[in-house]
Protein backbone atom coordinates (compact mmCIF):
# COMPACT_ATOMS: atom_id res chain seq x y z
CA UNK A 1 0.00 0.00 0.00
CA UNK A 2 0.73 3.56 -0.80
CA UNK A 3 0.66 5.99 1.99
CA UNK A 4 -0.89 9.47 0.69
CA UNK A 5 -1.24 11.77 3.63
CA UNK A 6 -2.89 11.75 7.13
CA UNK A 7 -6.54 12.28 7.33
CA UNK A 8 -6.31 15.97 8.52
CA UNK A 9 -4.24 17.04 5.76
CA UNK A 10 -7.14 16.00 3.33
CA UNK A 11 -10.12 17.96 3.88
CA UNK A 12 -13.57 17.43 2.07
CA UNK A 13 -13.29 18.88 -1.12
CA UNK A 14 -9.61 18.26 -1.43
CA UNK A 15 -7.40 16.28 -3.58
CA UNK A 16 -3.99 15.38 -3.77
CA UNK A 17 -1.70 13.31 -6.08
CA UNK A 18 0.71 10.91 -5.10
CA UNK A 19 3.13 9.05 -7.15
CA UNK A 20 3.26 5.66 -8.41
CA UNK A 21 4.02 4.02 -11.48
CA UNK A 22 0.96 6.27 -13.00
CA UNK A 23 0.47 8.73 -10.83
CA UNK A 24 -2.73 8.26 -8.11
CA UNK A 25 -5.23 11.38 -7.54
CA UNK A 26 -6.76 10.89 -4.03
CA UNK A 27 -9.55 13.26 -3.37
CA UNK A 28 -12.18 13.36 -0.05
CA UNK A 29 -15.91 13.97 -0.47
CA UNK A 30 -17.54 14.49 2.76
CA UNK A 31 -15.40 12.86 4.19
CA UNK A 32 -15.23 10.22 1.87
CA UNK A 33 -11.91 8.84 0.11
CA UNK A 34 -11.54 7.79 -3.38
CA UNK A 35 -8.53 6.98 -5.81
CA UNK A 36 -7.95 7.30 -9.40
CA UNK A 37 -5.17 7.48 -12.39
CA UNK A 38 -4.52 10.98 -12.20
CA UNK A 39 -3.82 11.45 -15.56
CA UNK A 40 -6.97 12.65 -17.82
CA UNK A 41 -7.19 9.88 -20.46
CA UNK A 42 -8.07 12.82 -22.77
CA UNK A 43 -4.80 14.85 -22.72
CA UNK A 44 -2.05 15.13 -20.68
CA UNK A 45 -3.73 17.21 -17.38
CA UNK A 46 -3.34 16.31 -13.65
CA UNK A 47 -7.10 15.50 -12.20
CA UNK A 48 -6.15 16.28 -8.87
CA UNK A 49 -5.84 19.89 -10.15
CA UNK A 50 -9.18 19.59 -11.11
CA UNK A 51 -12.50 21.03 -9.93
CA UNK A 52 -14.51 18.45 -7.29
CA UNK A 53 -18.05 18.83 -7.67
CA UNK A 54 -19.75 15.96 -5.42
CA UNK A 55 -18.97 12.44 -6.84
CA UNK A 56 -17.56 14.19 -10.16
CA UNK A 57 -14.01 15.52 -11.03
CA UNK A 58 -13.51 18.12 -13.65
CA UNK A 59 -10.10 18.14 -15.66
CA UNK A 60 -8.64 21.53 -15.18
CA UNK A 61 -8.10 21.62 -18.72
CA UNK A 62 -10.96 20.32 -21.02
CA UNK A 63 -13.23 19.55 -18.21
CA UNK A 64 -13.77 16.09 -19.00
CA UNK A 65 -15.59 14.88 -16.23
CA UNK A 66 -14.90 11.65 -14.25
CA UNK A 67 -17.39 9.48 -11.61
CA UNK A 68 -14.69 9.05 -8.97
CA UNK A 69 -16.64 5.67 -7.55
CA UNK A 70 -16.32 3.59 -10.92
CA UNK A 71 -13.85 6.02 -13.06
CA UNK A 72 -16.39 6.27 -16.24
CA UNK A 73 -16.88 9.54 -18.17
CA UNK A 74 -19.38 11.38 -17.30
CA UNK A 75 -18.44 14.04 -19.53
CA UNK A 76 -16.61 15.28 -22.73
CA UNK A 77 -13.78 15.17 -24.62
CA UNK A 78 -12.68 12.19 -22.84
CA UNK A 79 -13.81 9.24 -24.21
CA UNK A 80 -11.99 6.20 -22.17
CA UNK A 81 -12.23 5.78 -18.17
CA UNK A 82 -9.58 6.18 -15.37
CA UNK A 83 -8.96 3.49 -13.39
CA UNK A 84 -10.20 3.21 -9.97
CA UNK A 85 -7.86 2.22 -6.84
CA UNK A 86 -8.59 0.99 -3.92
CA UNK A 87 -8.21 3.28 -0.29
CA UNK A 88 -7.97 2.35 2.91
CA UNK A 89 -7.86 4.34 6.14
CA UNK A 90 -5.89 2.83 8.83
CA UNK A 91 -4.75 4.80 12.14
CA UNK A 92 -6.01 8.14 10.97
CA UNK A 93 -3.47 7.65 7.71
CA UNK A 94 -4.77 6.97 3.84
CA UNK A 95 -3.02 4.65 1.78
CA UNK A 96 -3.97 3.88 -1.80
CA UNK A 97 -3.38 -0.04 -3.38
CA UNK A 98 -2.05 0.83 -6.23
CA UNK A 99 -3.89 -1.54 -9.01
CA UNK A 100 -6.80 -2.47 -7.73
CA UNK A 101 -10.54 -1.13 -8.15
CA UNK A 102 -12.24 0.52 -5.63
CA UNK A 103 -14.30 -2.66 -4.95
CA UNK A 104 -11.53 -4.54 -4.92
CA UNK A 105 -10.87 -6.39 -7.75
CA UNK A 106 -7.67 -5.65 -9.85
CA UNK B 1 -42.51 10.77 -41.57
CA UNK B 2 -39.97 11.22 -39.19
CA UNK B 3 -38.24 15.03 -39.21
CA UNK B 4 -34.73 15.53 -40.31
CA UNK B 5 -32.33 18.28 -39.08
CA UNK B 6 -29.13 18.87 -40.85
CA UNK B 7 -25.73 19.44 -39.02
CA UNK B 8 -23.65 21.82 -41.47
CA UNK B 9 -20.18 21.49 -39.86
CA UNK B 10 -18.40 17.88 -39.09
CA UNK B 11 -15.86 19.72 -36.10
CA UNK B 12 -16.07 19.72 -32.91
CA UNK B 13 -19.56 22.16 -32.78
CA UNK B 14 -21.39 20.29 -35.30
CA UNK B 15 -20.49 16.98 -33.52
CA UNK B 16 -21.51 18.86 -30.48
CA UNK B 17 -24.58 19.73 -31.47
CA UNK B 18 -25.54 16.33 -32.99
CA UNK B 19 -25.10 14.76 -29.36
CA UNK B 20 -27.04 17.92 -28.01
CA UNK B 21 -29.60 17.02 -30.14
CA UNK B 22 -30.02 12.81 -28.83
CA UNK B 23 -29.18 14.47 -25.09
CA UNK B 24 -32.24 16.53 -25.56
CA UNK B 25 -34.41 13.36 -26.50
CA UNK B 26 -34.47 14.54 -30.54
CA UNK B 27 -35.43 11.29 -32.27
CA UNK B 28 -35.43 12.35 -35.69
CA UNK B 29 -33.09 12.09 -38.97
CA UNK B 30 -30.23 13.33 -38.26
CA UNK B 31 -27.73 14.49 -41.16
CA UNK B 32 -23.95 15.57 -40.05
CA UNK B 33 -22.39 17.57 -43.43
CA UNK B 34 -18.88 17.84 -43.44
CA UNK B 35 -16.30 18.79 -46.19
CA UNK B 36 -13.17 17.30 -44.83
CA UNK B 37 -12.24 13.39 -45.51
CA UNK B 38 -12.26 12.57 -41.79
CA UNK B 39 -13.88 12.17 -39.28
CA UNK B 40 -13.85 14.51 -36.53
CA UNK B 41 -10.90 15.37 -35.30
CA UNK B 42 -9.78 17.56 -32.40
CA UNK B 43 -7.85 20.39 -33.53
CA UNK B 44 -5.68 21.97 -30.84
CA UNK B 45 -3.37 19.09 -30.55
CA UNK B 46 -2.71 19.66 -34.39
CA UNK B 47 0.00 22.22 -33.47
CA UNK B 48 1.39 20.45 -30.38
CA UNK B 49 1.31 16.56 -30.20
CA UNK B 50 0.03 15.87 -33.82
CA UNK B 51 2.76 17.94 -34.90
CA UNK B 52 5.68 16.77 -33.04
CA UNK B 53 4.48 13.14 -33.93
CA UNK B 54 3.57 12.23 -30.94
CA UNK B 55 -0.05 11.91 -31.13
CA UNK B 56 -1.61 9.99 -34.35
CA UNK B 57 -4.71 10.66 -36.04
CA UNK B 58 -6.48 8.00 -34.02
CA UNK B 59 -5.52 9.75 -31.10
CA UNK B 60 -7.51 12.89 -31.56
CA UNK B 61 -10.58 11.86 -33.03
CA UNK B 62 -13.13 12.62 -31.02
CA UNK B 63 -15.70 10.32 -31.54
CA UNK B 64 -16.08 8.40 -28.71
CA UNK B 65 -17.27 4.27 -28.69
CA UNK B 66 -21.04 5.63 -27.30
CA UNK B 67 -21.40 8.01 -30.82
CA UNK B 68 -22.58 4.74 -32.49
CA UNK B 69 -26.25 4.81 -30.63
CA UNK B 70 -26.68 8.49 -31.78
CA UNK B 71 -28.07 6.90 -35.36
CA UNK B 72 -25.80 9.89 -37.37
CA UNK B 73 -26.54 10.20 -40.89
CA UNK B 74 -22.83 11.23 -41.90
CA UNK B 75 -22.31 12.77 -45.18
CA UNK B 76 -18.78 13.59 -45.41
CA UNK B 77 -16.20 15.05 -48.59
CA UNK B 78 -19.25 16.94 -48.84
CA UNK B 79 -19.53 20.75 -49.62
CA UNK B 80 -22.58 22.67 -48.97
CA UNK B 81 -22.73 25.68 -51.19
CA UNK B 82 -26.40 27.35 -50.44
CA UNK B 83 -29.18 27.00 -48.44
CA UNK B 84 -32.76 27.72 -49.22
CA UNK B 85 -34.06 29.28 -45.88
CA UNK B 86 -37.78 28.53 -47.24
CA UNK B 87 -37.64 25.22 -47.63
CA UNK B 88 -34.60 24.92 -45.17
CA UNK B 89 -32.93 22.58 -47.84
CA UNK B 90 -29.22 22.82 -47.85
CA UNK B 91 -27.81 22.22 -51.51
CA UNK B 92 -24.31 20.19 -51.72
CA UNK B 93 -21.23 21.04 -54.01
CA UNK B 94 -22.21 17.65 -56.24
CA UNK B 95 -26.10 18.95 -56.92
CA UNK B 96 -27.75 17.21 -54.40
CA UNK B 97 -29.65 18.43 -51.32
CA UNK B 98 -30.80 17.37 -47.71
CA UNK B 99 -34.29 19.34 -46.73
CA UNK B 100 -34.55 19.43 -43.23
CA UNK B 101 -37.03 20.69 -40.55
CA UNK B 102 -34.10 22.86 -39.07
CA UNK B 103 -30.45 23.07 -39.79
CA UNK B 104 -27.80 23.42 -37.29
CA UNK B 105 -24.98 25.91 -39.01
CA UNK B 106 -21.80 24.55 -37.62
CA UNK B 107 -19.27 25.46 -40.75
CA UNK B 108 -16.56 26.96 -38.86
CA UNK B 109 -13.67 28.89 -39.77
CA UNK B 110 -10.83 28.91 -42.13
CA UNK B 111 -6.78 30.02 -41.82
CA UNK B 112 -6.00 33.20 -43.35
CA UNK B 113 -3.41 32.91 -45.79
CA UNK B 114 -0.92 35.59 -46.74
CA UNK B 115 -1.79 37.17 -50.03
CA UNK B 116 0.56 36.66 -52.67
CA UNK B 117 2.14 33.34 -51.01
CA UNK B 118 -0.25 31.44 -53.10
CA UNK B 119 1.34 28.50 -55.29
CA UNK B 120 4.70 29.09 -53.41
CA UNK B 121 5.81 25.54 -51.27
CA UNK B 122 6.79 25.71 -48.02
CA UNK B 123 4.58 28.42 -47.43
CA UNK B 124 1.51 26.77 -44.30
CA UNK B 125 -1.22 27.34 -42.41
CA UNK B 126 -2.09 25.46 -40.24
CA UNK B 127 -6.42 24.17 -39.58
CA UNK B 128 -7.00 21.04 -40.49
CA UNK B 129 -5.63 17.82 -40.20
CA UNK B 130 -4.47 17.79 -43.67
CA UNK B 131 -2.70 21.50 -43.50
CA UNK B 132 -0.44 19.40 -39.79
CA UNK B 133 0.00 16.36 -41.81
CA UNK B 134 1.65 18.40 -44.81
CA UNK B 135 3.29 21.24 -42.27
CA UNK B 136 4.82 18.01 -40.24
CA UNK B 137 6.26 16.58 -44.02
CA UNK B 138 7.91 19.75 -44.54
CA UNK B 139 9.21 20.52 -40.97
CA UNK B 140 10.98 16.77 -41.23
CA UNK B 141 13.12 17.94 -44.11
CA UNK B 142 13.53 21.89 -43.00
CA UNK B 143 16.65 23.32 -41.24
CA UNK B 144 15.22 27.03 -40.53
CA UNK B 145 10.98 27.89 -39.56
CA UNK B 146 10.30 31.39 -39.87
CA UNK B 147 6.45 31.74 -38.27
CA UNK B 148 4.94 35.27 -39.31
CA UNK B 149 2.51 35.87 -37.07
CA UNK B 150 2.94 35.17 -32.86
CA UNK B 151 -0.42 34.42 -31.85
CA UNK B 152 -1.24 31.32 -29.70
CA UNK B 153 -1.24 29.24 -33.40
CA UNK B 154 2.16 30.83 -34.30
CA UNK B 155 3.69 30.67 -30.73
CA UNK B 156 2.40 26.43 -30.30
CA UNK B 157 3.95 25.74 -34.03
CA UNK B 158 7.05 27.66 -33.11
CA UNK B 159 7.92 25.83 -29.74
CA UNK B 160 7.27 22.33 -31.30
CA UNK B 161 9.38 22.81 -34.00
CA UNK B 162 12.50 24.16 -31.85
CA UNK B 163 11.63 20.94 -30.07
CA UNK B 164 11.93 19.19 -33.41
CA UNK B 165 15.26 21.25 -33.28
CA UNK B 166 14.82 24.06 -36.13
CA UNK B 167 15.88 27.00 -35.99
CA UNK B 168 13.26 29.36 -35.92
CA UNK B 169 12.01 32.99 -36.06
CA UNK B 170 8.85 34.79 -34.84
CA UNK B 171 7.91 37.84 -37.18
CA UNK B 172 5.03 39.70 -35.62
CA UNK B 173 3.14 42.95 -36.86
CA UNK B 174 2.33 44.33 -33.15
CA UNK B 175 4.59 45.48 -30.94
CA UNK B 176 3.99 42.85 -28.33
CA UNK B 177 2.34 40.06 -29.24
CA UNK B 178 -1.23 38.61 -27.51
CA UNK B 179 -1.39 42.32 -26.23
CA UNK B 180 -4.85 41.96 -27.31
CA UNK B 181 -6.32 38.66 -25.44
CA UNK B 182 -3.59 39.14 -22.51
CA UNK B 183 -2.72 43.04 -22.60
CA UNK B 184 0.81 44.67 -23.16
CA UNK B 185 2.68 43.51 -20.04
CA UNK B 186 1.44 39.82 -20.04
CA UNK B 187 1.39 39.76 -23.49
CA UNK B 188 4.95 40.17 -23.33
CA UNK B 189 5.57 37.38 -20.72
CA UNK B 190 4.36 34.79 -22.37
CA UNK B 191 6.23 35.93 -25.76
CA UNK B 192 9.43 35.81 -23.17
CA UNK B 193 9.13 32.40 -23.56
CA UNK B 194 10.32 32.20 -27.10
CA UNK B 195 13.52 33.50 -25.70
CA UNK B 196 13.83 31.57 -22.83
CA UNK B 197 14.12 28.43 -25.70
CA UNK B 198 16.17 30.18 -28.09
CA UNK B 199 13.32 31.37 -30.85
CA UNK B 200 14.03 34.37 -32.31
CA UNK B 201 10.78 36.93 -31.93
CA UNK B 202 11.13 40.10 -34.03
CA UNK B 203 8.18 42.31 -33.01
CA UNK B 204 6.64 45.76 -34.79
CA UNK B 205 7.45 44.56 -38.45
CA UNK B 206 5.83 43.49 -41.34
CA UNK B 207 6.14 41.25 -44.07
CA UNK B 208 7.08 42.59 -47.43
CA UNK B 209 6.81 39.70 -49.40
CA UNK B 210 8.12 36.02 -50.03
CA UNK B 211 11.26 35.19 -52.01
CA UNK B 212 11.77 32.34 -53.98
CA UNK B 213 10.88 30.24 -57.42
CA UNK B 214 8.00 27.45 -56.88
CA UNK B 215 9.77 26.76 -53.22
CA UNK B 216 9.89 30.21 -50.38
CA UNK B 217 13.42 31.20 -49.79
CA UNK B 218 13.14 33.68 -47.36
CA UNK B 219 10.92 35.86 -46.39
CA UNK B 220 11.55 40.08 -46.82
CA UNK B 221 10.52 42.30 -43.87
CA UNK B 222 8.57 45.86 -44.42
CA UNK B 223 12.67 47.20 -42.90
CA UNK B 224 14.05 45.30 -45.70
CA UNK B 225 15.50 42.21 -43.72
CA UNK B 226 16.07 39.14 -45.41
CA UNK B 227 14.66 35.73 -43.34
CA UNK B 228 16.57 32.54 -45.06
CA UNK B 229 13.41 29.88 -44.51
CA UNK B 230 13.22 26.26 -45.63
CA UNK B 231 9.36 26.58 -44.01
CA UNK B 232 7.00 29.17 -43.52
CA UNK B 233 3.86 28.84 -41.19
CA UNK B 234 1.29 31.89 -41.64
CA UNK B 235 -0.64 32.32 -38.24
CA UNK B 236 -2.69 35.55 -38.76
CA UNK B 237 -6.10 34.86 -37.57
CA UNK B 238 -9.19 33.36 -39.06
CA UNK B 239 -12.05 33.69 -41.34
CA UNK B 240 -15.91 32.55 -40.77
CA UNK B 241 -16.96 29.82 -43.16
CA UNK B 242 -20.21 31.86 -44.28
CA UNK B 243 -19.75 33.06 -47.82
CA UNK B 244 -21.96 29.86 -49.16
CA UNK B 245 -24.86 31.65 -46.84
CA UNK B 246 -24.70 34.48 -48.98
CA UNK B 247 -27.92 34.43 -51.02
CA UNK B 248 -29.57 32.63 -48.00
CA UNK B 249 -30.87 35.31 -45.96
CA UNK B 250 -29.58 34.22 -43.41
CA UNK B 251 -28.38 37.11 -41.55
CA UNK B 252 -24.44 37.68 -41.43
CA UNK B 253 -21.40 40.01 -39.63
CA UNK B 254 -18.36 39.07 -38.46
CA UNK B 255 -20.41 35.56 -38.82
CA UNK B 256 -23.67 34.20 -38.74
CA UNK B 257 -25.32 36.08 -36.49
CA UNK B 258 -27.50 34.83 -33.84
CA UNK B 259 -29.45 36.00 -30.63
CA UNK B 260 -27.64 34.70 -26.92
CA UNK B 261 -29.55 31.52 -27.39
CA UNK B 262 -27.69 30.83 -30.98
CA UNK B 263 -31.11 31.65 -33.14
CA UNK B 264 -30.40 32.92 -36.29
CA UNK B 265 -32.79 35.46 -38.17
CA UNK B 266 -34.47 32.84 -40.04
CA UNK B 267 -36.99 30.29 -38.21
CA UNK B 268 -35.42 27.10 -37.72
CA UNK B 269 -31.76 27.82 -38.52
CA UNK B 270 -29.30 27.92 -35.76
CA UNK B 271 -25.54 29.00 -35.66
CA UNK B 272 -22.85 27.43 -33.53
CA UNK B 273 -18.78 27.36 -32.83
CA UNK B 274 -16.24 29.53 -34.81
CA UNK B 275 -18.90 30.47 -37.78
CA UNK B 276 -21.30 32.04 -35.32
CA UNK B 277 -21.38 35.57 -33.60
CA UNK B 278 -23.55 35.46 -30.80
CA UNK B 279 -24.93 38.55 -29.44
CA UNK B 280 -23.46 39.32 -25.85
CA UNK B 281 -25.59 41.20 -23.34
CA UNK B 282 -22.49 42.22 -21.40
CA UNK B 283 -20.39 43.11 -24.64
CA UNK B 284 -23.32 44.99 -25.99
CA UNK B 285 -22.46 43.68 -29.31
CA UNK B 286 -22.75 40.62 -31.47
CA UNK B 287 -19.10 38.24 -30.57
CA UNK B 288 -17.52 35.68 -32.51
CA UNK B 289 -15.72 33.39 -30.33
CA UNK B 290 -12.88 30.75 -31.61
CA UNK B 291 -12.55 28.69 -28.66
CA UNK B 292 -12.26 25.18 -28.43
CA UNK B 293 -14.49 25.07 -25.40
CA UNK B 294 -17.11 27.30 -27.00
CA UNK B 295 -17.52 25.31 -29.97
CA UNK B 296 -18.41 22.30 -26.94
CA UNK B 297 -20.66 23.62 -24.84
CA UNK B 298 -22.64 26.62 -27.04
CA UNK B 299 -24.48 24.02 -29.31
CA UNK B 300 -26.11 22.45 -26.38
CA UNK B 301 -28.34 26.22 -26.07
CA UNK B 302 -28.47 26.39 -29.72
CA UNK B 303 -30.02 22.56 -30.16
CA UNK B 304 -32.49 23.58 -27.13
CA UNK B 305 -33.33 26.90 -29.21
CA UNK B 306 -33.99 24.65 -32.25
CA UNK B 307 -36.20 22.28 -30.88
CA UNK B 308 -38.13 24.94 -29.01
CA UNK B 309 -36.99 24.86 -25.51
CA UNK B 310 -37.09 27.79 -23.30
CA UNK B 311 -34.53 28.01 -19.97
CA UNK B 312 -32.16 30.72 -18.88
CA UNK B 313 -29.90 32.30 -21.28
CA UNK B 314 -26.21 31.17 -20.52
CA UNK B 315 -23.52 33.72 -19.88
CA UNK B 316 -20.44 31.56 -20.70
CA UNK B 317 -17.05 32.60 -19.57
CA UNK B 318 -14.64 32.10 -22.18
CA UNK B 319 -12.14 30.04 -21.55
CA UNK B 320 -8.63 29.00 -23.61
CA UNK B 321 -5.35 27.45 -23.22
CA UNK B 322 -2.07 27.13 -25.25
CA UNK B 323 0.77 24.86 -24.03
CA UNK B 324 4.21 25.56 -25.53
CA UNK B 325 7.79 25.24 -24.94
CA UNK B 326 5.97 22.50 -21.50
CA UNK B 327 4.64 25.96 -20.19
CA UNK B 328 0.66 25.51 -19.76
CA UNK B 329 -1.13 29.07 -20.52
CA UNK B 330 -4.86 29.27 -18.91
CA UNK B 331 -7.35 32.01 -19.15
CA UNK B 332 -10.65 32.49 -18.73
CA UNK B 333 -12.63 35.80 -18.93
CA UNK B 334 -13.11 39.19 -20.89
CA UNK B 335 -10.71 41.53 -20.67
CA UNK B 336 -10.71 44.95 -21.22
CA UNK B 337 -8.19 47.90 -22.39
CA UNK B 338 -8.08 49.74 -18.57
CA UNK B 339 -8.31 46.63 -16.64
CA UNK B 340 -5.49 46.26 -13.74
CA UNK B 341 -3.40 42.84 -13.99
CA UNK B 342 -2.26 41.83 -10.48
CA UNK B 343 -0.27 38.86 -9.53
CA UNK B 344 -1.74 36.93 -6.39
CA UNK B 345 0.53 34.07 -7.11
CA UNK B 346 3.93 33.38 -8.07
CA UNK B 347 6.10 35.31 -9.98
CA UNK B 348 6.46 35.93 -13.96
CA UNK B 349 10.26 35.64 -14.05
CA UNK B 350 9.73 32.06 -12.88
CA UNK B 351 7.16 31.27 -15.60
CA UNK B 352 5.15 30.28 -12.77
CA UNK B 353 2.63 32.53 -11.67
CA UNK B 354 -1.37 33.30 -11.69
CA UNK B 355 -2.85 36.77 -12.90
CA UNK B 356 -6.37 38.32 -11.87
CA UNK B 357 -7.57 41.20 -13.93
CA UNK B 358 -9.65 43.68 -12.18
CA UNK B 359 -12.19 45.96 -13.09
CA UNK B 360 -13.48 48.50 -10.66
CA UNK B 361 -11.80 46.00 -7.99
CA UNK B 362 -14.03 43.09 -9.31
CA UNK B 363 -12.21 40.34 -10.97
CA UNK B 364 -13.11 39.82 -14.67
CA UNK B 365 -10.63 37.57 -16.02
CA UNK B 366 -8.03 35.59 -14.99
CA UNK B 367 -4.46 34.23 -16.56
CA UNK B 368 -2.61 31.45 -14.97
CA UNK B 369 0.92 30.28 -16.57
CA UNK B 370 1.73 26.60 -15.00
CA UNK B 371 -0.73 26.96 -11.71
CA UNK B 372 -3.88 24.75 -13.52
CA UNK B 373 -5.06 24.24 -9.55
CA UNK B 374 -5.37 27.43 -8.85
CA UNK B 375 -6.61 28.86 -11.96
CA UNK B 376 -9.42 26.61 -12.03
CA UNK B 377 -10.48 28.02 -8.84
CA UNK B 378 -10.48 31.59 -10.00
CA UNK B 379 -11.94 30.57 -13.65
CA UNK B 380 -15.12 29.16 -10.94
CA UNK B 381 -15.15 31.80 -9.26
CA UNK B 382 -15.49 33.61 -12.31
CA UNK B 383 -18.04 31.73 -13.40
CA UNK B 384 -20.31 31.97 -10.36
CA UNK B 385 -19.58 35.46 -10.39
CA UNK B 386 -21.21 36.12 -13.85
CA UNK B 387 -25.22 36.77 -13.58
CA UNK B 388 -27.42 34.93 -15.56
CA UNK B 389 -29.84 36.88 -17.70
CA UNK B 390 -33.22 35.47 -18.37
Amino acid sequence: MIPVCPTTALPPGEATRVEADEPIAVFNVDGEFYAIDDTCTHQDASLADGWLDGCTVECPLHASCFDLRTGKVSGPPAKTPVRTHQVVVQDGMVYVQAGTTADGIA
Amino acid sequence: MSSTIAVVGASLAGLSAARALRDQSYDGRIVVIGDEVHAPYDRPPLSKEFLAGTASPEDIALGAPDDEDLGLEWRLQTTAVGLDHLSRTVLLHDGTEVRADGVVLATGARARRLPGSEGLDGVHVLRSLDDAIALREDLAAAGRLVVIGAGFIGAEVAATARKLGLEVTVVETQPVPLAGPLGADMGAVCAGLHADHGTRLLTGTGVARLLGTGRVEAVELTDGTRLPADVVVVGIGATPNIEWLAHSGVALGNGVLTDARGATNTPGVVAVGDCAAAWSATAERHVRIEHWTNALEQPATAVATLLGAGGPVPTPVPYFWSDQYGARIQFAGSRREGDVARVVEGSCDDRSFLVVYERDGQPVAVLGMNQPRLFTRWRRQLRAAVPTAS
